[in-house]
């Protein structure tokens, strides 16, 4: 059992979501993260999608996944050469004083950005894979989160290759 | 300018419809306005269940799509059972429900209900249609989808400012049909092919499981051909009787839960399995690991999303059964020596037939008998579900395929009496027999009406133990005897038809069935037989739910 990322291009029409998300959850395949949005194609949409299971329960979702007919491709890029990438939101209890600055030192190492400066809270903004993400929020837990939103994960395959173009 | 309506039933024409089961409402209205002068035939139902039903019937009869119209809300939903049936069974149809008009979708407006959120699960494509202009397109898209790759069943939703939409005016679309998100495979792989046909050379005990799929795909010629040829007997699922003449020397009739003693050995003996259109459902298996436990397994199937589901398959291949089925046959160059193992089988055949008490009392399994006897393949038998279903299933001598309709994977009973309705409009030149239960046949009895309405001649055949009796026979067995609430009151469903306008008669001797059936097969319309069969009567061989399917009970032993 491993995680694998999904990538799903779709037809860009209304209920296409729906029918991808209610057929995962209807055949018990289990969504650890979601993201969509548009492509490159603007008649298409891209959905991918992170699941656990075995590689007999992967191949389940790929064949039935594809069976639905507004499905273009269904392609599993952990199998493959991808980058992989989700954002997260962190409002993080910052008291003006040494606190304030060690979190700020935190999110230099970490290469995250503070897009929002309150009287007692700072928003960061962080991009990077899962691992990254999971060790900033968890050395922020000790300041006090306030509040944490992550997007799904998005990936794409490294070097000229596309989903599109490769089987 | 026409309207939506009258481009809709353009539609319907190009794409070769003669027969529309339906029941009209509100929202349909512009349909049925432009129904009443067209050329289609309308059958009004007495409840949307059996529109859908019908359609389905009228689909696994003919190979063609079956089309069925309700209006929206209450209709359409009426629809929803008869549409997961098909759905089950990979029967096309295309169900066309009435919607409220686009500017109130989402208002929970009057007879509203999202019917397209509702059958996503149960369709293979469904599609709420929003602009008039879409609607020539969408219902092509909809019979290519249901009658092509899998088939099964499309859903188009049309709400009612759609229908009475103005459309430019102008022919309807012809040619081929590309939808990128839906490439059927249709021819297998070559190399695939050549791999599971040196494992057929090899194999000292191989067997052919056929399903439904070889039906859907028409390839009962090329089944029996490739069977004969290389000298493998062949066992069916429920939705494969037909594929090949049950009185084949080398058919071991169906296998699985109520299958033949010959069928479910020779499963568990074989050292090749070969798969057609079939898809490894669990009342066929039983304990999956112990199905077929010494067999390298062949799978052919359309749908690669079947393909290792269920079972670890050693030679996939994805296509068309039928184009698969002639490449077997046009590179197949030596066949293997099956003789002693086609011995065998036929000294089980021998040693095992399928029996029940020849007294003088009614039995089910002797009316099933005379009715294949006086048919003799000749006819097309639907049935509704239980005890009457397996009766029918192991004690009719099929011969043909596209004879035998039945509610596999989602047993819904209900289903037969209409799917029979449906059927007739397909082969109207064939006498169609309903094989029914006392409990299924109330589930739509009201059809009735339909058939008395259009003098269809369907015969209900009603085996009619006053139980729920495949439930009872699982109490009986598994649960200490105790009936709970699954006893029926005696019906008077003589009195019923006869109320309806319809005949019938009342069989209570055993002497009696033959004339009975006479009676009612010489009879022009529709025929009612309730035959007061022996009440716990069981349906056996059976194997226990998950047991091995060769530790049967109710069988013969050494
Ligand atoms: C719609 C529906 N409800 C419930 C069942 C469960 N069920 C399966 S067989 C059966 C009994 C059928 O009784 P009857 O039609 O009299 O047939 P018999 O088994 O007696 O031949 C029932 C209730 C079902 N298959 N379908
Ligand atoms: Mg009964």
């Amino acid at each position: 059992m491993k995680p694998h990322t999904i990538s799903v291009i779709v037809e860009n029409r209304a209920g296409v979501l729906s029918r991808v998300a209610g057929m995962f959850s209807r055949r018990g395949f289990n969504i650890e993260s979601l993201a969509v949005g548009t492509c490159e194609e603007p008649d298409m949409s891209r959905i991918t999608i992170v699941v656990n299971g075995d590689d007999s329960v992967v191949e389940q979702v790929m064949k039935q996944t594809n069976k639905l007919i507004d499905v273009i491709k269904v392609s599993d890029l952990s199998e493959r050469e991808s980058v992989e990438r989700e954002l997260a939101l962190i409002k993080v209890a910052a008291e003006p004083g040494t606190s304030r600055a060690e979190i700020l030192q935190i999110a230099d190492i970490f290469r995250a950005q503070v897009v929002d400066v309150g009287s007692k809270t700072l928003v960061l903004q962080v991009a990077g894979d899962t691992e990254k993400i999971e060790a900033l929020e968890k050395l922020l837990r000790q300041y006090g989160i306030k509040e944490l939103v992550r997007t799904g994960k998005i990936a794409i395959l490294r070097g000229t290759k596309t989903v599109k173009s490769s089987k | 300018m026409k309207t939506g309506a009258r481009t809709l039933i353009d539609a319907l024409q190009r794409e070769g419809v003669d027969t529309i089961f339906g029941y009209p409402g509100g929202s349909v209205l512009p349909i049925y306005d432009e129904l009443y002068d067209s050329s289609i035939r309308h059958i009004l139902v007495r409840h949307e269940q059996a529109a859908a039903h019908a359609a389905d019937g009228y689909a696994r009869a003919s190979g063609r799509v079956g089309v069925c119209l309700a209006t929206s809300g209450p209709g359409a939903c009426n629809l929803v059972t008869g549409i997961a049936t098909a759905y089950m069974d990979s029967a096309p149809i295309v169900a066309l429900t009435g919607q409220v008009p686009t500017g109130m979708l989402g208002n929970d407006a009057f007879q509203e209900s999202d019917i397209t959120g509702i059958t996503m699960p149960v369709t293979k494509h469904n599609y709420l249609v929003k602009d008039a202009g879409d609607l020539d397109r969408v219902i092509r898209e909809a019979f290519y989808i249901a009658r092509t790759g899998r088939p099964g069943p499309v859903l188009v939703d049309l709400p009612k400012d759609v229908t009475n939409g103005q459309v430019k005016a102008g022919g309807t679309a012809q040619g081929k049909i590309s939808l990128r998100g839906y490439q059927p495979t249709y021819e297998g792989h070559v190399r695939q092919i050549d791999k599971a046909l040196d494992l057929i050379v090899d194999a000292e005990r191989p067997l052919i499981y056929a399903g439904g799929g070889v039906i859907h795909s028409g390839s009962s010629a090329e089944l029996l051909k490739f069977a004969e040829t290389a000298a493998i007997p062949v066992t069916t699922t429920l939705m494969g009787l037909g594929a090949i003449p049950g009185d084949h020397p080398l058919s071991l009739g169906m296998l699985g839960m109520h299958g033949t003693q010959t069928a479910n050995y020779a499963v568990t003996e074989c050292d090749l399995l070969i798969a057609i259109g079939a898809r490894f459902d669990d009342r066929v298996t039983g304990k999956i690991e112990t199905f077929a436990p010494s067999a390298a397994v062949i799978h052919i199937d359309i749908d690669p999303a079947e393909i290792g589901k269920n079972k670890v398959v050693d030679v996939p291949i994805v296509g068309d059964v039928k184009a698969v089925l002639q490449a077997f046959l046009q590179r197949m160059q030596k066949r293997g020596d099956t003789a002693s193992w086609t011995a065998r089988i036929s000294t089980w055949k021998a040693q095992y037939p399928l029996r029940y008490r020849e007294d003088d009392h009614l039995r089910p399994q002797y009316v099933i008998e005379v009715l294949s006897r006086l048919l003799d393949g000749e006819g097309v038998i639907a049935s509704e579900v239980g005890q009457n279903q397996m009766w029918a299933a192991l004690y009719y001598c099929f011969k043909k395929p596209r004879t035998w309709i039945t509610s596999g994977g989602l047993g819904t009973m209900g289903y037969g009496f209409p799917a029979a309705i449906g059927a007739h409009f397909a082969r109207p030149d064939l006498p169609v027999v309903d094989i029914a239960g006392d409990g299924s046949i109330q589930m739509n009895i009201q059809e009735l009406g339909t058939v008395a309405h259009y003098k269809i001649p369907v015969k209900v055949v009603i085996l009619n133990n006053m139980y729920l009796g495949m439930v009872r026979q699982w109490q009986e067995l598994f649960y200490d005897r105790r009936y709970a609430y699954t006893e029926l009151p005696p019906v008077d469903f003589v009195g019923i038809a006869n109320a309806y306008g319809v005949e019938g008669i009342r069989v209570e001797e055993k002497g009696d069935v033959l004339e009975a059936l006479e009676t009612a097969l010489a009879a022009d319309g529709p025929y009612v037989l309730d035959f007061r069969i022996e009440r716990e009567e069981n349906v056996f061989p059976m194997v226990p739910a998950g047991a091995a399917i060769n530790e049967m009970i109710g069988v013969h032993h050494e």
